[in-house]
């Protein structure tokens, strides 16, 4: 799955067969670690650290992991950890290959964060469709346990922590951050309004702070290394390597590791071998998850981290990178997006619940042919009425997308409702709905 | 019939794991739904009176969520990804020569009750376009032939 010429800190035990193991991890260096933050330094130390490298969350915001474990209070009584295995952003894969290859990697990150935010019960919540990974995780802490790494008097420092985890049962809507805390309670995914902030009412109502699986991952090495050869690592405010998910029409499609910085041209057209037919060009690139907007093929000479990404007006999210061709038609594509997310929309907020539904109205009949000129502008308009007034960032999700296909292609959709056809519909293949 | 003993023993350790029983629902409702196939009123109640909680919040729970069914599927359960990257890799067609193969469209069982198909959203599995997932088993990278192979082996 990688490339010869990457890098692999992420992913450097990923070339054995064995690598999933609690011993193959060990070879490698595993678990030192989570001795020394527990045996050298305080938990405040540890935050520090992680503060000085830099690492920012990479579940698709960006957020400072060290100031958001900072934010979470000292002292005694229940705090929660709790690790986003969700993956469900459409074009996003890495998390599922860490937990199914290195989980022991995740889990050691994971221990750490723990210990220096002071909770004694952490909880993973996986995807209910990811049962490999989950049971492949469950032999992980299982393993952990069996050597002393989760459970009573952790390495004989004193600290306990338990596990658990968690599997959810399939709604993308559970990945946001309060709606995965209710999941876990045993509810509806239902996000809830912010503020209050989970790192003062979180979990059960108590402290809570929520990170993504390669986020943690990166952890270990920050505590072994240090923030100074961490830091090094990227781009300024951009720091560490970074899984990219390359899809689509690309020869290679895969997870990819390179510092984050690493040019986005360079990645399609060198890491993932190009396009994936000669006879069709490049046409739009959708550079980190189905939420961010899209790029045209005249723009994507652009960095790949997060301060790049916004200055060219779109996202790293979660990195998952969808390459077109040609031959796509960018309505179509867009109304397959917008079906998910009207699909995926827990409902709470009437601008996202009728939004989406609309938006898949509208693009079903550009896409049929029978579209109204002022169809184009509805779209915009509801975009408008959509982002920024929703309980979740979901709302903003799918306002974004929509709004950058119609501007960035709006030469098409005009073409569909001009000649009352999509002018790709015949070139298509056949089950085209 | 519910639940049987080695589920009921799996549902007692599912409830010691969280500090609050209701945590346990989802993992009641999996291990309910993988004893019978998909989850019935009676699991409903019962698992309402395991966690206690209304009925009614379990009914909710259920329908929000969509890996729980509550018609019984085919022994093997077809779910196709239909998401933006399998799409620009082929799953139309995938699903095309699905429905003409199994004579079925989505959400129906085959008559001898063998296959059942639906689609979903993304799997995360985009590198591999077109998948789709089989049971608990992901199937990965599919041609009209694998796919046909696939099949034929399924009993
Ligand atoms: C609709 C929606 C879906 C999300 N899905 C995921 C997800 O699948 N995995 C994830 O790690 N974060 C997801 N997030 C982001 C989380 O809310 C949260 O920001 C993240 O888990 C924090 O971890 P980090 O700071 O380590 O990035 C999602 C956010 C939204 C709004
Ligand atoms: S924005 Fe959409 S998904 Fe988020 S809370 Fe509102 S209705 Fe639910």
């Amino acid at each position: 799955m990688t490339d010869g010429r990457a890098q692999t800190l992420l992913l450097k035990n990923l070339h054995r067969s064995d690598s999933a193991t609690l011993e193959a991890y060990l070879q490698g260096g595993g678990y030192r670690a989570l001795a020394r933050a527990l045996k050298e330094m305080t938990p405040e130390q540890v935050v520090e650290e992680v503060k000085a490298s830099g690492l920012r969350g990479r579940g698709g915001a960006g957020f400072p992991t060290g100031m958001k474990w900072g934010f979470m209070p000292k002292g005694p009584g229940p705090k929660y950890l709790v690790l986003n295995a969700d993956e469900s952003e459409p074009g996003t894969f890495k998390d599922r290959l860490l937990l199914e290859r290195d989980p022991h990697l995740v889990l050691e990150g994971f221990l750490i964060g723990c210990y220096a935010v002071g909770c004694h019960h952490g909880f993973i919540y996986i995807r209910g469709e990811f049962v490999r990974p989950y049971r492949i995780l469950l032999q992980a802490v299982q393993e952990a346990r069996a050597r002393g790494y989760v459970g009573k008097n952790l390495l004989g420092s004193g600290y306990d922590l338990e596990i658990t985890v968690y599997r959810g049962a399939g709604a993308y809507i559970c990945g946001e951050e309060t709606a995965l805390l209710e999941s876990l309670e045993g509810k509806l995914g239902h996000p809830r309004l912010k503020p209050p902030f989970p790192a003062q009412v979180g979990l059960y109502g108590k402290p809570t702070s929520v990170n993504n699986v390669e986020t943690v991952a990166n952890v270990p090495m920050i505590v072994e290394m240090g923030a100074n050869w961490y830091g090094n690592i990227g781009r300024p405010k951009n720091t560490g390597p970074k899984l990219f998910c390359l899809s689509g029409h690309v020869r290679r499609p895969g997870v990819y590791e390179f510092p984050l910085g690493i040019p986005l041209r360079e990645l399609i057209y060198q890491h993932a071998g190009g396009m994936l037919r000669d006879d069709r060009p490049l046409k739009a690139v959708v550079p980190g998850g189905s939420s961010v907007p899209v790029l045209r093929a005249d723009q994507i000479d652009v960095l790949m981290d997060f301060d790049s990404l916004a200055a060219a007006g779109t996202l790293l999210g979660s990195a998952g990178v969808i390459v077109m061709d040609d031959s796509v038609c960018m309505v179509d594509a867009l109304l397959n997006l917008a079906r998910f997310y009207a699909h995926e929309s827990c409902g709470q907020c009437t601008p996202c619940r009728e939004g989406t539904g609309w938006y898949v109205q509208i693009l079903e009949r550009l896409e049929r042919g029978a579209g109204r000129k002022s169809d184009l502008d509805l779209l915009l308009d509801l975009s408008d009425r959509i982002q920024g007034n929703t309980i979740c960032p979901l709302g903003d999700a799918v306002a974004m997308p929509v709004r950058s296909y119609v501007t960035q292609f709006r030469e098409e959709f005009e073409e569909h409702v001009a000649t009352r056809r999509c002018p790709r519909a015949a070139a298509a293949a056949p089950g085209r709905a | 019939m519910i639940p049987g003993k080695e589920t009921e023993s799996r549902i007692e350790a599912a409830l010691l794991e969280y500090p609050q029983p209701q945590s346990a629902l989802l993992a009641v409702l999996h291990l309910l739904q993988a004893e019978r196939g998909y989850i019935a009123d009676e699991d409903i109640e019962y698992a309402a009176r395991r966690v206690d909680v209304p009925v009614a919040h379990v009914a909710g729970v259920v329908s929000f969520y969509t890996m729980f069914r509550r018609k019984p599927p085919g022994r093997h359960h077809l779910q196709m990804c239909r998401t933006l990257s399998c799409q620009l890799r082929g799953c139309r067609e995938i699903l095309a020569h699905l429905r003409t193969r199994l004579g079925i469209a989505e959400g129906e069982v085959t008559p001898d009750g063998r296959f059942s198909l639906v689609t979903v959203e993304c799997l995360g599995s985009c590198d591999t376009a077109p998948m789709m997932r089989v049971n608990d088993d992901y199937h990965e990278g599919l041609t009209i032939e694998r796919l046909d192979a696939l099949l034929d082996s399924m009993k």
